[in-house]
């Protein structure tokens, strides 16, 4: 029997994830050399695991309020306060959430009206087309290209303004090419908002991931007349190495908060209590291995920035994350030739750039969280495999 | 601290080709740094960290040992401490603040070789007030090592 005429139509229509045709690619093979990961090569440092230990050995198994534990969103808000000025109160506009991920469907459910435009750059994260699509708005990319170091251009954001548009997705820093915004820049995105009535989903899961001493993050949601117009997105799957404890939350204007808590607590009823201590203890205990995290990266960003520079792989040098997003196109090889072939012929394994969006086609991403040995003899492989196609 | 030392700490095994990588050096410049590190003393030696616990032959016996001093006029306890230290048996001698003034950790081939080195050389030292000797069964973590490696081949190979 046939059940695809059982299916939804809304996802049959979604196409499958780039990533996932590429994993299943990666999956048949041993000992593959991966910068294909999407997420820290540290555990979660000790402190905040044991206090999730302890926190199960005190019999802490119950549901908790559909918003997060009081505690946890009075810690998030003055994180928040003190890492992006904002106040936000934590009674009325936090929402705790299982991860990003559920926080970006719940913000595009409580928003989108059937037809309703929204506005994100790509090359993007895998989720915002089909978590646009799936709340039965219409998805509109805007192509950030490698000469403005993937930062989209307001202006470029502006011509692709209907009457029709009513959000702005942003990402900064971006996966997967670590881009970062400049403040100038993103005021101009604040002005078209405000001159246009528009809602901003800012996804800064990444922000404490910069590495340049004199970038500062700037949030959106900072900037005058904003607050009430933005939901900022975060969580700590990133920065503390917790992607296995789904947690993250959002920032909104109580109207918008009450209507994601409406969704979250039909659907999900509340985050798990086991993440939420361990949340705690990593707000009010964590900067320092934070800290420490970041430095590495930092170390094997400007490592596999210069190689892949030096074996003729042109790549900028990104601002944050970990992902570095170097341009293959002077192979003559796709995204998805180059990726698999390299795969083949080397075992290393990166993620073709079309899996982030169209605009992505003709790069690779090439996660730097990985041991420095990794890296280096991932980057072995690609200098074997340029030598060879050449 | 300074980075170079924070890497070694990390691992002192790192070539010179990949620390001269991590840190944006030539190697060159990596080389004279570390010379100069071990030439004013900061970086004093290199040694494995070993889990004695899995040495076939049991890795001998290693023992802490409280030691009490009288301090002497015009130098404190430099003069002794630094006449224990001297013993080959001494892996690491500290001066410590609270109720007992050097801090020595003494390693050795059994149990009896400890004691009499403590009976024999340290206890007789003019100026020994006292010892009060521990001796270490089981190693849990040591110079910041975990003697249990935890997994970390949890991540799937590619992810969003």
């Amino acid at each position: 029997m046939s059940l695809s005429n059982k299916l939804s139509n809304q996802v049959k229509n979604i196409p499958r994830s780039g990533i996932r045709d590429f994993f299943e690619l990666v999956l048949g093979r041993d000992d593959v050399i991966s910068l294909g990961v999407g997420e820290p090569d540290y555990s979660t440092p000790w402190h905040i695991r044991e206090a999730a230990i302890y926190s199960l050995e005190k019999g802490e198994t119950s549901y908790t309020s559909n918003l997060g534990l009081e505690k946890l969103r009075e810690s998030i808000g003055r994180y928040v306060s003190h890492c992006f000025e904002i106040d936000y109160d934590s009674s009325s506009e936090i929402l705790v959430t299982v991860g990003v991920s559920e926080a970006l469907d719940l913000a595009c459910r409580a928003l989108i009206n059937p037809g309703d435009e929204v506005i994100y750059h790509e090359p993007c994260y895998v989720s915002y087309d089909p978590s646009i699509r799936l709340a039965y708005g219409v998805p509109v990319p805007v192509s950030a290209t490698v000469e403005d170091g993937f930062s989209v251009k307001a202006e470029e954001i502006e011509k692709l303004v209907t009457p029709n548009t009513r959000i702005i997705i942003l990402n900064f820093p971006t996966n997967p090419t670590g881009a970062v915004m400049e403040k100038g820049e993103l005021q101009k995105i604040a002005d078209i908002c405000i001159a246009n009535d528009l809602i901003v989903i800012t996804d800064e899961i990444y922000s404490e991931l910069v590495y340049d001493d004199e970038y500062k993050h700037v949030s959106i949601a900072s900037l005058s007349e904003m607050k009430d117009r933005t939901i900022l997105l975060h969580g700590f799957s990133k920065a503390y190495a917790m992607t296995g404890f789904r947690l993250g939350y959002s920032c909104a204007p109580p109207e918008i908060t009450e209507a994601m808590m409406k969704i979250h607590q039909y659907s999900m009823l509340c985050a798990p209590i086991t993440s939420q201590v361990a949340a705690i203890e990593a707000l009010e205990n964590g900067s320092k291995a934070v800290e420490k995290m970041r430095q590495d990266y930092k170390k094997r960003r400007d490592l596999i920035v210069r190689e892949f520079n030096d074996m003729g792989l042109p790549c900028n040098l990104p601002g944050g994350a970990f992902y570095a997003f170097p341009d293959i196109r002077g192979t003559g090889l796709t995204s998805k030739e180059f990726a698999s072939a390299l795969l083949e012929s080397q075992n290393v394994a990166a993620v073709p750039g079309d899996a982030f969006g169209v605009s992505g086609e003709g790069f690779l991403r090439c996660c730097y969280a990985a041991d420095v040995k990794l890296i280096k003899s991932a980057l072995n492989g690609f200098r074997k495999f340029l030598a060879d196609i050449k | 601290m300074d980075q170079l030392i924070q890497l070694l700490q990390g691992n002192a095994r790192h070539s010179i080709a990949d620390l001269s990588d991590l840190m944006n050096l030539s190697e060159a410049e990596v080389e004279l740094k570390i010379a100069e590190l071990e030439d004013s003393g900061v970086i004093l030696g290199y040694a494995a960290v070993v889990d004695s616990d899995k040495l076939s032959d049991g890795g001998g016996v290693s023992a802490f040992i409280e030691v009490k001093l009288t301090p002497e006029r015009g130098g404190g306890f430099d003069r002794l401490a630094a006449r224990i230290a001297k013993f080959d048996e001494v892996e690491s001698c500290m001066l410590m603040s609270g109720g007992y003034d050097l801090s020595v950790v003494i390693s050795g081939s059994s149990l009896n070789e400890v004691a009499s080195f403590v009976a024999e050389k340290l206890s007789t030292l003019e100026g020994v007030i006292s010892t009060a000797t521990h001796f270490q069964l089981k190693t849990y973590k040591s110079n910041g090592f975990l003697a249990r490696v935890e997994s970390s081949g949890q991540r799937l190979p590619v992810s969003p």
